[in-house]
């Protein structure tokens, strides 16, 4: 097989593994684990109190997709530009050589 | 390493020790707060030795092998993607991978402790995720623990023979859960409860290493994705970073 193939069906087999839990997992809203963890927190130690707040918090679920989807993006980019500078070198190096 | 750097790397080194010694030291991220002061300070001291290393070793990289930088730039802009990703889990909660694994196998887990700081802070200050008290045990589990597992790991199937892709997987993988089973071990240790720490670190292992399983076969696909992926397009590169492994081998 073509590497590119294999490529595109190990990240086809990435998405069924995330899909499979919102197919087969009903009745959440899957929350984050950090959620779950301050739920436990307060069931082992009941009488602990956070001292500290995050200082900037983004005042809704919507500014926060923002946030994540900026952090997403930007990396993405950065990846982007990378693989497409290195793949455009390989393709012109070679015809270089071959001329 | 210059007499400066021996000096910063000793004096934080002796520092680390110094909290070991002093204290019984025995996920997502940690949230803000929810660590006792004294914890966040230790852990936070712990971290140093590896930033400073990293730190060093960032430095070398950008005066010695200019030409990888764009491979250095990738690996911190893949950590960004990852972390950013949240995934729906067989748990009924969500969580992220940590993306450390492929900068570890590439540059070194001492790189990856100074390019998670980085994603952890910006995740802190802007996205109120994780947190700048608990910042110091989030870089020891995300940062550090994780990325120098999967370099063992990597290391020993490498040793043993294993097919690459293999190698990867594995070491991106277990680096990604070992993440969050010190992020349970961390919590467990501050917050004991009544049954001690083990028991108490059981019960956030059960939430959050439970969730990353499939998060962590997850990311490992994808790293063996991106290995590929620059096997082909940036084998002058890989092969400059493997000589530099071999002349610090040798050293």
């Amino acid at each position: 097989m073509k590497k590119s193939v294999v490529a595109v069906l190990l990240l086809l087999l990435c998405a069924l593994i995330a899909v499979f839990p919102l197919v087969m997992v009903k009745n959440s809203e899957f929350g984050g684990a950090d959620g779950a963890a301050e739920e436990a927190v307060q069931k082992v130690d009941p009488d602990y109190e956070p001292w500290a707040e995050s200082i900037l918090e983004p005042p809704g679920g919507e500014t926060e997709s923002l946030l994540f989807c900026l952090q997403a993006g930007l990396g993405a980019g950065v990846l982007g530009f990378g693989f497409g500078w290195l793949a455009a070198r390989k393709k012109y190096r070679n015809d270089e050589a071959s001329q | 390493m210059r007499k400066r750097e021996k000096l910063a790397l000793s004096l934080s080194l002796f520092m680390a020790l110094g909290a070991g010694v002093t204290r019984q030291a025995g996920a997502m991220h940690i949230m803000e707060g929810f660590l006792p002061p004294s914890h966040c300070v230790a852990w936070g001291v712990i971290c140093l030795p590896f930033l400073v290393w990293g730190v060093i070793r960032i430095k070398n990289i950008t005066r010695d092998h200019r030409k990888t930088l764009l491979l250095l730039a990738m690996c911190g802009a893949y950590a960004f993607v990852l972390s950013a990703l949240k995934i729906p889990s067989v748990t009924g909660s969500s969580s992220h991978p940590t993306g450390t694994g492929l900068g570890a196998m590439l540059f070194g887990p001492s790189v990856m402790a100074v390019l998670g700081i980085i994603v952890l802070l910006f995740q802190a200050l802007l996205l109120a995720h994780g947190g700048l008290t608990t910042l110091g045990a989030n870089t020891f589990s995300m940062a550090i623990a994780g990325p120098f597992l999967t370099y063992g790991v990597w290391k020993l199937c490498q040793k043993m023979g294993m097919k690459r892709e293999i190698s990867v997987f594995l070491g991106a993988m277990l680096g990604d859960l070992f993440t969050y089973c010190i992020t349970s071990f961390q919590l467990g240790l501050s917050h004991p409860g009544t049954g001690g720490v083990w028991s108490s670190a059981m019960e956030f292992m059960g939430i959050f290493a439970l969730t990353q399983v499939p998060l962590a076969i997850i990311e490992g696909i994808v790293t063996v994705v991106v290995v590929m992926g620059l096997d082909h397009y940036a084998q002058p590169e890989l092969r400059d970073l493997a000589r530099r492994r071999c002349e610090e081998g040798a050293r």
